[in-house]
């Protein structure tokens, strides 16, 4: 299908970013050489090498925990409480004066469209900065119990889809309740981590207080078992979150984990269906369908199903797939040979196990890590597309005929992250809402995130929560908030 | 009548609002503080475990889907069948924790009152713990506890009717459904509980109580995929880890025994019902 809508290129210049030939990590306040081997980051739209990172050794973990253990016990842990907040204002407006500079980094390092590098992720970093500034002199006033105490070093992983959005996720409330930090960046996406490196320096925030550590697997191991880490905060796959609750087994370290998802977004009958089609293109395919909450599910009644998947079908014709950088571009590049290997594989069993596959005519760069939106339809529920977690521009498509039954299709899943409904019946979306065994629950919207507004998972999917006062509690000692 | 020659109970497992035997025809001997005999109580197995995590999962829809004043009517209800079984209780508590009368008195007394505390805190909890987010956008933003579902508690091995109850009530009061291993040594107060919760309009189902022991049942408890949360509370000494361990494996959410026995006196607050609560947060759009 061509589009009936013709563009002219329209990129980003990507002067504005200045990446370095190599990087250490950033311990203590300053950029140091690790002691691991170093490991190069690509940009997955082209396969050039953007640079060399340190991998962070087991010894740079202990150094870094070291750093920030010093941090929290002399200078951040004692301050008055209103200068804590108001170095995260800074860092919240350091980030807002230099959004340009960071959304154009990750869309080189991430391979994610720049607008929404430009319009969701970098706004969104600096408001939890900004949201839990706020937060760092209200702590008695949150209703999380009398007294909160921050818990000491936070360890924090997090993962490649949205590497300056989770390190704010990560950070902010960390900070905020008095905590100090060692975070390890994805290893495919650890250049906004170190921008942020130089925020910190800029904001003159003190030494130790976040430390940042590269690396892959084995630097996050060190950090999540270091044994004088108090916090783990894990965003990422289910596989791992599973490991690291074993290896936090039976030591004293409060936990957090966002961990994978399937969500069903489903469509009554009566739902207005542009609307709906929006939606559902907005679930699955914003930033590549990289999205632990994206609704690769889609649920649709059975009398509308053709109607549906007709108007899908015209509507992802018209999605623009390419340059990352390019303003006009919907679809950016797959984050790593390796995930684009996976969706492969997943999308090569939908077909072998019985689904349709549809993909939109669209022509794909030669270069660089490239799969186009993709639509599975006759999918059964016990197909590995309708179970597992693809983490790309990849939906299945089943049908439905009740609310019960789709409750019953929706809740079948061992996630539990979020998930869509699309009707004009109000009481009908609070009933299903109400039933679906999900963290997030969107009634005709889909995919909004906002620093007051609490976001994890039931079942599988993790944990605790981000976001909002109850964000506070998986770093207070005490806090009887869930 | 002082000749008259006592009818002494049968002590069995209540599974699904019955009172069966273990399936497993197991039973062992129960002694008071001093080691004298007092019953033969029913050793529970895996498949005696199995059964009680299905019927907790049937029990669930029902439970969580009352309203949170029906909720904590029966709750207190629960509190007030008690008050009328106080005396059995207290020379249950004192042959098994060999207690003085008047401490075990005390460990009744606070046993009921701690149902009280927890039935009246299901209609607030939502108020309390939830909340409407203002979110920078058009949206009705908002966000509610929910129950995480089936709950294994290990109860404490001590405090068999006080620790229990402490254990049992929050999870109930969050809306879960429970599949609980009684103390080892001393199960016969939580079998009496069982007959209270039996005529106290709590659904069968929503409360299974297991007599046996913790060492043998945890394991499949912790590792069971229908089992969506553990109190390791009464975990026996040095195996917490090794529970924990096999409960990541289906991201269970789990509460951690402290080193020794809490004193189950203290004051709750909401430390036992926030572990098995789910935040779910719902948002729409605002416009015409």
């Amino acid at each position: 299908m061509s589009s009936p809508f013709q563009y002219a290129p329209a990129p980003e210049s990507r002067s504005i970013v200045d990446i370095a030939p190599s990087y250490g990590l950033f311990i203590d306040g300053e950029f140091v050489d690790g002691t691991g081997e170093a490991f190069k980051t690509v940009n997955p739209a082209t396969e050039e090498v953007l640079t060399e990172v340190s991998a962070g050794s087991a010894a740079d973990v202990d150094r870094a925990v070291a750093a920030a253990r010093r941090a929290f016990t002399r200078t951040w842990g004692p301050m008055r409480p209103a200068d804590r907040g108001k170095y995260l204002f800074r860092i919240a407006r350091l980030l807002q004066e230099r959004a340009r500079e960071f959304a154009v980094l990750e869309s080189l390092d991430n391979g994610k469209p720049i607008r929404e590098s430009r319009d969701v992720d970098i706004p969104l970093a600096a408001a939890h900065f900004f949201y839990h500034a706020g937060w760092a002199d209200k702590l008695d006033f949150a209703g999380l119990g009398p007294n909160p105490r921050p818990l000491g070093v936070a360890g924090q992983v997090i993962p490649w889809n949205f590497p300056m959005l989770m390190l704010a996720w990560k950070v902010a409330p960390a900070l905020a309740t008095g905590n100090t930090v060692v975070l390890k960046p994805a290893e495919t996406t650890p250049l906004t981590a170190l921008l942020f490196a130089e925020i910190c320096q800029q904001a003159d925030l003190p030494p130790g207080v976040v430390n940042i550590v590269t690396g892959a697997g084995d630097t996050g191991r060190a950090v999540v078992e270091h044994g004088d880490v108090d916090k783990v905060a894990f965003t990422g796959s289910t596989e791992v979150g599973k490991s690291i609750a074993r290896a936090v087994a039976g030591t004293r370290k409060s936990l957090t984990l966002e961990l994978g998802g399937k969500a069903a977004n489903i469509v009554f009958d009566d739902a207005p269906i542009d609307q709906a089609v929006e939606g559902i293109v907005q679930g699955i395919f914003f930033n590549q369908g990289h999205v632990c909450c994206a609704g690769s599910r889609l649920l649709v009644q059975e009398n509308i199903h053709d109607e549906v998947i007709a108007s899908l079908q015209r509507r992802i014709g018209t999605l623009r797939v390419g340059d990352p950088l390019d303003k006009n571009t919907d679809i950016g590049a797959i984050n790593s040979a390796e995930q684009l290997a996976r969706i492969r594989e997943l999308s090569d069993y939908g077909e072998a196990e019985g689904a349709n596959r549809w993909q939109p005519a669209c022509d794909l760069p030669d270069r660089g890590y490239w799969f186009p939106p993709t639509v599975f339809t006759d999918v059964s529920p016990a197909h590995r597309i309708a179970r597992e977690e693809v983490f790309g521009p990849v939906l299945s498509v089943l049908t439905f005929r009740t609310p019960d039954e789709a409750v019953a299709k929706a809740n079948n899943s061992t996630y539990g992250l979020s998930a869509g409904i699309w009707t004009e019946k109000g009481s009908r979306i609070l009933k299903i809402a109400d039933q679906l065994r999900a963290g997030v629950v969107w009634a005709n919207t889909f995919n909004k995130f906002d620093p007051t507004s609490p976001f994890g998972g039931y079942k599988q999917s993790g944990y605790g929560r981000e976001g909002g006062r109850h964000g506070l509690t998986g770093y207070l000692k005490g806090a009887t908030h869930s | 009548m002082n000749d008259r020659l006592a009818v002494r109970k049968t002590y069995k497992l209540y599974v699904n609002g019955a009172f069966p035997r273990s399936e497993s025809g197991r039973t062992y001997e129960v002694t008071d503080s001093r080691g004298h005999f007092l019953a033969n109580a029913a050793r529970a197995s895996r498949k005696d475990a199995r059964d009680a995590v299905v019927a907790a999962r049937g029990a669930f829809g029902k439970w969580s889907g009352m309203t949170a004043y029906n909720r904590g009517q029966v709750l207190y209800r629960v509190a007030e069948v008690m008050e009328g079984r106080h005396t059995q209780f207290c020379a249950e508590v004192e042959a098994g924790e060999g207690l003085s009368g008047s401490k075990a008195r005390a460990a009744v007394d606070a046993a009921i009152d701690r149902w009280v505390w927890y039935a009246g805190w299901t209609d607030k909890l939502g108020a309390v713990l939830g909340g409407s987010n203002p979110v920078a956008g058009p949206y009705f933003d908002f966000s509610i506890p929910e129950p995480t579902g089936v709950v294994a508690v290990l109860a404490p091995q001590q405090s068999s009717l006080l620790g229990l109850v402490s254990v049992l009530a929050p999870v109930l009061a969050a809306g879960n459904t429970a599949v609980v291993v009684t103390s080892k040594q001393r199960p016969l107060p939580a079998v009496t509980l069982g007959e209270v919760l039996a005529t106290s309009d709590v659904p069968g189902g929503v409360v299974n109580l297991l007599t046996g022991d913790a060492e043998e049942l945890g394991p499949w408890l912790a590792e069971h995929a229908d089992v969506d949360g553990i109190d390791l509370t009464g975990a026996p000494a040095g195996r917490a880890m090794e529970l924990e361990r096999e409960a990541a494996g289906t991201v269970k959410r789990v509460v951690r025994p402290s080193a020794t026995e809490p004193d189950w006196s203290a004051d709750p607050g909401l430390s036992r019902i926030t572990p098995f609560l789910e935040t779910k947060t719902v948002w729409h759009p605002i416009g015409v």
